[in-house]
């Protein structure tokens, strides 16, 4: 399957490719059948994404993980674990809202649930790697851009998705995908915990026909 | 929120008070960012409608639209037509036409935010009307009073001052209620409404008895300008019986915090010492005036109407 | 000679306490027979099948404007309002612009009331030159130009002594002296009954005791002159119980009650709406009980409309701003009915407090259906369902706290001196 978002060099490089790889896995052990992706998967995914991002940054210490709330922010802890056991680096994990930034809130009745933004340290100069669990259209992506704009200027943007599911209506690379999965438009693709929060073991879940725009 | 103006807190349920103190405190990180301002309201209008003089009401609404992005108008008294024989109702149509995104309307007489709301397909975020509500200054003290004791459940709130005129007052004795605070109010008699007690307070003539055990004790401001009307003899009398010092404040609980609305008359409703100081937080309360305005705006301006008239 | 038949309807006669089916046949504007069956030949006949006849209504207490602010109603436009009401003859205040202070006035109105209005006008006088409180007007020279009353009604004679000196000069015509009993001072800004709903939606209030100060010294002023009293608009159950011990010990006071004080609570300003803002307000849930008790047990002699048309930019304005007052010719009678429909009150009493009881007061020739009486008739179907719609109606006002609300009970016709006036399928029926 095509893998255009994914860096070509880093697939090279990276460590144990295996895990992410299609079907085969994750089926198996999945709780129910709409399980794309389980948390053994993930923390495989997250595993070679750390060694990635240590591959393409020279400077770790410039390194900001910037959750994107909800799905994002265990995301990011586990990435800042992950680069603390391979790399030994201490990396900083922020949290951004792209709530009051997103493009669609003019259009809607009932204003959606604003979440917390917590930037522990400045971003200017510093490489920020912004952290979703989710990549579709590629809005999201952009509102955190955007929003990470107002807090200053970082040297550069990298974005780290767990899954991608295709759909994008704007011009955003994802550096770093945990999974393609091939999606329709109308499917929802969601990252879910199974204790009902985002704290234990994760799985992320695709469900034909919802609502999967986010 | 099912509602699409903000009038009162007397119309809105306790889930709804929840998600406006919610989204407040949210709002509270843009105002410590190096750029204080986010784009959600970009292109949309909202007009400061007010018919009585109030600078920093008006300020903290201005600055809660522009940190959102939206345009904000001021259409006061003194730069149009509202002291002209106009109709209130004749002026709320011509802003109708104006197609405004939301209208904060603040006026001296109980029920003309209400009255323009009927009019209007805008939503209209009450800024204070006579002696009736002023919403978004109690939502602001409840959000200080969550932030303050992480609660709002089971404290005791002791309101002070000039019950009879003050929107402060109601606005506040609706909310903490609703959120589960037992309200007491003080005063001399001339300044306790008749029938208080049918909004489910206990009234209070006596400083100490009103304190015991307070967790909050709220100070009302003093019109000095009603003195003509003698509802109190003289203003010494007045500080003495009811102004809140360190004295007064061992009644209450020893972590009470103290609240005025603003401004504070020094040396009248609050000692000199404690207008500025622990355990008063009422630089706290102002701080989160934007915040919480901010989050008002959010959940009320621009939304589509029912009607469709809009886009 | 003209002849109208009324036919087949539920004769209610106060002055003769006469309720039974029967006809009303009328000869050159005079009741020539009140009957069953009556000879039907050569008559104009109304049907009044199923339904009450009626003396004309007479109301003590209304304001028509003219002169002056005919842009809120005119005595044209409140004749035919007050006919589409069953008011046969009204009583309107002086607080118009000349104030009615002077028989030249009185004249005028009377002049104008001959020629544009269907129904009688019976100016009332001001008590007072201006209406200022301070020097009583000309009484003998507005009686004899034609007022039957004196009052400075919408303003309060506050000063006790002048009050008293109006009272004891009354006796030298034998017309009532009408109070607008609100202690001014006790009022103070209010501008809604005070009570738990003013404290709720923060307008100033208006206390009850502000009426019953007033009408207590108002008695006691009566009593030791001699004069006739009648209170206008009773709101509180203080002054209700005032009067009737008043009554009792044989002072000579009336008392007037509106169809609003009689249904509508202070909760109907809820909505800020200024055409429930009247003075004085609505009140308490006790004091409707109270008034409405009143009117049964005839301590409240009179039901009169207060009918006090606005302009609606003047009512659109912020509640304390807005001028006190609703119209109420054309809803008064569906309004009454509900305490008949409550079985608080019988038909015929009720008729009587909008009949006998305020001719009397005013010692009109009128309310009654006596064989030679004038033929002032009115036919009423207490079972009729409408819906009220201002625009629609005759006053030039719009004021209405029933705007757009279903009624029960509505006047059918009205008849002037044997004229036919008003017709419910064909309105006003002169020019």
């Amino acid at each position: 399957m095509p893998n255009r978002t994914q860096p070509p060099s880093a697939t090279a490089r990276s460590a144990p490719a295996p895990a992410e790889h299609p079907t085969g896995e994750a089926a198996p052990e999945a709780p129910d059948s709409s399980t794309v992706l389980d948390d053994l998967g993930i923390r495989r995914a997250l595993m070679r994404i750390a060694h990635e991002l240590v591959e393409r940054n020279d400077d770790l210490s410039r390194l900001y993980l910037v959750a994107v709330p909800n799905g994002g922010v265990p995301l990011a802890r586990q990435l800042a674990a992950n680069l603390r056991e391979v790399a030994d680096a201490e990396v900083t994990v922020g949290i951004l809202d792209t709530t009051l930034y997103r493009d669609d809130l003019l259009a809607r009745g009932a204003r959606p649930r604003l979440r917390r933004t917590e930037m522990p340290s400045v971003v200017d100069e510093r490489v920020v790697v912004l952290v979703d669990d989710v990549a579709n259209t590629g809005r999201t992506i952009r509102a955190a851009m955007d929003a990470l704009m107002d807090f200053g200027r970082p040297r550069g943007v990298q974005v780290v998705a767990l899954v991608d599911r295709g759909h994008r209506e704007l011009p955003i690379k994802i550096d770093y995908v945990g999974k393609n999965i091939p999606t329709q438009a109308g499917d929802r693709v969601e990252l879910l915990g199974d204790a009902g929060d985002l704290e234990g073991p994760l799985r992320v879940v695709l469900r034909p026909e919802g609502e999967g725009e986010r | 929120m099912i509602a699409t103006d903000l009038l009162g807190i007397e119309d809105l349920e306790r889930s709804d008070i929840e998600q406006i103190l919610e989204a407040a405190a949210h709002m509270q990180e843009i105002g410590d960012r190096p750029v204080k301002k986010v784009p959600t309201l970009r292109g949309r209008t909202i007009v400061n409608l007010f018919f009585e003089p109030s600078t920093r009401t008006r300020t903290s609404f201005e600055i809660a639209g522009k940190r959102l992005s939206a345009d904000v108008v001021n259409f006061s008294t003194s730069s149009s037509s509202l002291s002209k024989a106009e109709s209130i109702l004749d002026t709320a149509r011509t802003l109708d036409a104006m197609q405004p995104d939301a209208v904060v309307v603040r006026h001296r007489v109980a029920g003309v935010p209400k009255r323009i709301a009927d009019v209007l397909d805008a939503p209209v975020i009450n800024a204070g009307d006579g002696a009736h509500e002023h919403p978004t200054q109690a939502l602001l003290d409840l959000l200080t009073v969550w932030q303050e004791k992480g609660r709002i459940d089971g404290l005791t709130v002791t309101i002070i001052g000039d019950i009879v005129h003050s929107r402060v007052a109601r606005s506040n004795i609706y909310g903490f209620l609703k959120m589960g605070a037992e309200v007491r109010v003080a005063g001399p008699p001339t300044m306790l409404p008749v029938g208080v007690q049918a909004l489910g307070v206990k009234a209070f003539t006596s400083m100490r008895e009103a304190l015991d055990g307070a967790d909050v004790v709220m100070a009302l401001r003093i019109q000095l300008e009603r003195l003509s009307g003698s509802l109190f003899p003289s203003i010494r009398e007045y500080a003495e019986t009811f102004g809140i010092s360190r004295r007064t404040l061992r009644y209450a609980k020893d972590d009470a915090i103290v609240m005025h609305p603003g401004p504070v008359n020094r040396g009248v409703e609050l000692s000199h010492d404690l207008a500025d100081h622990r355990p008063s937080v009422i630089l706290d309360q102002v701080r989160n005036g934007v915040a919480l305005r901010m989050a008002v705006l959010y959940l009320l301006a621009g939304r589509e109407r029912v009607a469709g008239r809009t886009e | 000679m003209s002849r109208l038949l009324i036919r087949g309807g539920r004769v209610l006669d106060p002055a003769s306490d006469r309720d039974a089916a029967g006809d009303v046949l009328i000869e050159d504007g005079v009741i020539v027979a009140v009957d069953a069956d009556i000879d039907t030949r050569g008559a104009e006949v109304l049907d009044a099948e199923g339904v009450w006849i009626a003396p004309g209504f007479v109301d003590l207490h209304t304001h028509l404007r003219e002169p002056g602010q005919e842009y809120k109603e005119d005595i044209a436009s409140g004749g035919r309002a007050a006919v589409a009401g069953g008011f046969t003859s009204v009583a309107c205040m002086a607080n118009t612009q000349p104030v009615n202070d002077d028989p030249s006035v009185t004249d005028f109105i009377l002049d104008r009331a001959r020629t544009d209005s269907p129904a009688r006008v019976h100016p009332v006088a001001a008590a007072t030159k201006g209406l200022a409180g301070e020097v009583m007007t000309e009484m003998v020279a507005l009686v004899e130009a034609g007022a039957v009353a004196f009052s400075d009604d919408g303003k309060t004679i506050m000063d006790s002594g002048v009050m008293r000196r109006v009272l004891q000069y009354s006796r030298l015509v034998e017309r009532p002296v009408i109070t607008h009993a609100e202690d001014r001072t006790l009022v103070g800004d209010g501008v809604m009954n005070e009570g738990p709903v003013s404290t709720r939606l923060g307008l100033p209030g208006n206390p009850a005791v502000a009426e019953t100060v007033h009408v207590a010294r108002d008695i006691m002023l009566a009593e030791i002159t001699g004069a006739h009293l009648h209170v206008a608009h009773v709101s509180t159950a203080g002054a209700v119980e005032l009067v009737r011990a008043a009554r009792e010990r044989g002072v000579h006071v009336t008392a007037e009650v509106t169809p609003h004080h009689l249904v509508l609570t202070d909760e109907a300003t809820s909505g800020y709406d200024t055409n429930t803002k009247m003075a004085p307000p609505l009140r308490s849930a006790d004091d409707v009980r109270a008034c409405r008790q009143g009117v049964a047990d005839g301590t409240l002699d009179a039901i009169a409309t207060d009918h006090a048309p606005h302009a609606l930019h003047e009512k659109e304005v912020e509640f304390t701003e807005a001028p006190p007052g609703v119209i109420g010719f054309e809803t008064a009678l569906a309004v009454v009915l509900d305490l008949v429909r409550e079985g608080e009150l019988a038909p015929l009493e009720l008729i009587r407090r909008l009949t006998t009881d305020p001719a009397r007061i005013l010692s009109l020739t009128a309310g009654t259906l006596s064989v030679g009486a004038p033929a002032d008739v009115v036919v009423v179907d207490p079972e009729r369902r409408w819906t009220y719609d201002p625009s629609k109606g005759y006053s030039k006002s719009r004021n209405s706290p029933w705007n757009g609300q279903e009624l029960v009970g509505r006047v059918v016709a009205s008849v002037v001196g044997g004229r036919m006036v008003y017709h419910v399928d064909r309105g006003v029926l002169v020019q």
